[in-house]
């Protein structure tokens, strides 16, 4: 298992976002402890990590939700949050939702095609109460892909919804990444998820990345087996080496 | 999002209706069928009441106070109730008609309608505006909250000799009244549906960049509403309230002189008119704030109307 440190100079151009010597403590507890991390331009990366281990942390910092304590956080472009809840506004119709903060006469019509892209054409009139959890999910994927970000975030944005309903997320998604070729990074707790659509795997621990795989590298002949066993004991959970391989 | 006390009874669905239409299971016949059948009319029975539909209720719920009042004048002619006690209802159409045909209905209506409407104008502007003051900024909270919540304390018929010292008898006494019940209920919701307002909502405004006017018209004004429209529904019910107080105060117009003039002359059935006039404007009011919310509120489950922005 290789741990990868990044190093800020070399990779700023590459980078969708590049982060380094990130510090943000709560009080006396140090959540991130000098962070360093680059997420490659058109880069799929999966932040795996214990809970409270400071994900969303890390990931709201990223954001410019929080200030960081000390570290730069260095961004290519604009920045795209998906939250875990869909936090659409009630009041608006969907359309309205997807363009918000966006110019109101080009608006519309761009939030139109991307509610189409996410499969929802036809519903830009609609209010958001009549969605599924999964649809309003999707509607909140097109309000960030809709600005074209140059990073999207991702946390945790298919927790809530069923296994069959998230396994068409992961697809979704797949393909709307490849069509606008955003940086990525998604927060997640399902080793699964990660393996499924990520281009590299982070484990965040004690305020910092601790591993960093890359899935295509450590997978041989699209066994993920022993990548998956790798992960998990990792995250703490006992499973037995190479146990499928 | 809040749910005021109002909302919540309404947020019960009506139970699923549909029925379980398995078919009976082998062993049991043609006897448990019929059993089930049965049992099953019995239930669509209960859930719309016997053999009454919608229509049945309808026609019941009008016809108690219809028989009532049919009650009121029989016993009114045959003279148990005595005219000054009570005027029979042909009595009180008689005289409305009277006070109609020469305009002096109309007259004393428009007089108070105007007051009241004056007062409502006035004082929901300036609550509206004290509550988004208040409502963004903790500066004007610390500045203004206290004196308002303090003076929100006193009842406004205390206030009526001290007005009437300011004001004298003329009009703008009477709108002062009206406009400090409608003031306060509007302030208050203002301030605490902006108050209110989900920060996880805010954060979408910053991670959109939304500018700061773009924030307040799609974010922090449409999740104060429904708090809004709780408050006029309360402002219209004291206002209705501050003008018959109000109209207590001299005056040779409006409703409220219409009642101290039948006083004088103990015209029961303009008294009973009168107050079936509050009653009428009370039930408009209440249409004028379902209007509103009907508007205003599409988005909102709880008061759904329809189908599409
Ligand atoms: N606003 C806050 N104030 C104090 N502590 C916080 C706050 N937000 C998060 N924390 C703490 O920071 C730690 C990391 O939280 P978080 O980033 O949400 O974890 P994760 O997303 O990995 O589950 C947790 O232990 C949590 O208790
Ligand atoms: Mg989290």
């Amino acid at each position: 298992m290789v741990s990868r440190r990044e190093d800020p100079v070399s990779l700023a151009v590459t980078c969708a976002v590049n982060v380094h010597g990130l510090c943000r403590r709560y009080g006396e507890r140090v959540i991130i402890d000098e962070l360093d991390l680059c997420i490659g331009r058109n880069e799929f990366v999966a932040l795996l990590g214990e809970s409270g281990c400071g994900k969303t942390t890390l990931l709201r910092a990223l954001a410019g939700l929080d200030a960081a304590d000390a570290g730069t956080i260095k961004r290519a472009g604009e920045v795209a949050v998906v939250f875990q809840e869909h936090r659409l506004m009630p009041w608006l119709p969907l359309w309205a939702n997807v363009a918000l903060g966006m110019e109101s006469r080009t608006g519309r019509a761009l939030a139109r095609n991307a509610l189409g892209e996410v499969g929802l054409s036809g519903r830009e009139n609609d209010w958001p109460r009549k969605l599924s959890g999964g649809q309003a999910q999707r509607v909140a994927l097109a309000r960030a892909l809709v600005r074209e970000p140059r990073l999207l975030l991702l946390d945790e944005p298919f927790a809530a919804l069923d296994a069959l309903t998230r396994i068409k997320m992961h697809a979704l998604v797949k393909e709307l990444v490849a069509r606008h070729h955003p940086g990525v990074l998604l927060v997640t707790h399902d080793v699964d998820e990660a393996i499924a659509i990520a281009d590299r795997i982070l484990i965040m621990r004690h305020g910092r990345i601790a591993v960093s795989l890359d899935v295509a590298a450590e997978t041989e002949n699209g066994n993920t087996a022993c990548l998956r066993a790798n992960l998990l004991n990792e995250l703490g959970v006992d499973v037995p080496r190479f146990a499928h391989a | 999002m809040q749910t005021t006390g109002i909302l919540a009874a309404e947020v019960f669905a009506v139970p699923d209706t549909a029925e379980d239409d398995r078919e009976p299971r082998a062993d049991s016949g043609q006897e448990s069928r019929k059993h089930r059948v049965r049992a099953i009319a019995r239930q669509q029975r209960g859930r719309r009441g016997g053999s009454l539909g919608d229509r049945g209720f309808f026609i019941v719920s009008w016809l108690v106070p219809l028989t009532l009042v049919a009650l009121w004048e029989i016993f009114a002619r045959l003279g148990y109730i005595a005219p000054q006690i009570l005027s029979a209802p042909s009595d009180v159409a008689r005289t409305t008609w009277n006070l109609a045909r020469d305009g002096s209905l109309f007259t004393h209506l428009g007089a108070s309608l105007l007051r009241a409407f004056a007062g409502f104008v006035i004082g929901g502007t300036l609550g509206f505006f004290l509550g988004v003051l208040v409502g963004f900024s903790r500066l004007a909270e610390a500045v203004l909250d206290r004196s308002l919540q303090m003076a929100r304390a006193i009842p406004f018929l205390a206030l009526l000799p001290l007005v009437i010292i300011w004001f004298g008898v003329d009009e703008s006494g009477k709108i002062f009244l009206v406009t400090l019940a409608v003031l306060f209920p509007i302030y208050i919701n203002t301030m605490l549906g902006i108050r209110q307002v989900d920060p996880k909502l805010l954060e979408v405004a910053r991670v959109t960049g939304l500018t700061a006017w773009g924030r307040i018209a799609k974010i922090i004004l449409p999740g104060a509403m429904p708090s809004i429209l709780t408050g006029v529904r309360y402002a219209l019910a004291t206002a209705c309230m501050a003008l018959v107080i109000a109209e207590t105060i001299a005056t040779d117009k409006g409703i409220g002189f219409l009642v101290m003039d039948a006083r004088e002359f103990l015209q029961t059935d303009v008294i009973i008119l009168t107050l079936v006039i509050y009653a009428i404007l009370g039930v408009l009011g209440d249409s004028l704030a379902r209007w509103l919310e009907g508007r205003l509120l599409s988005w909102h489950p709880n008061y759904a109307t329809e189908e599409t922005a």
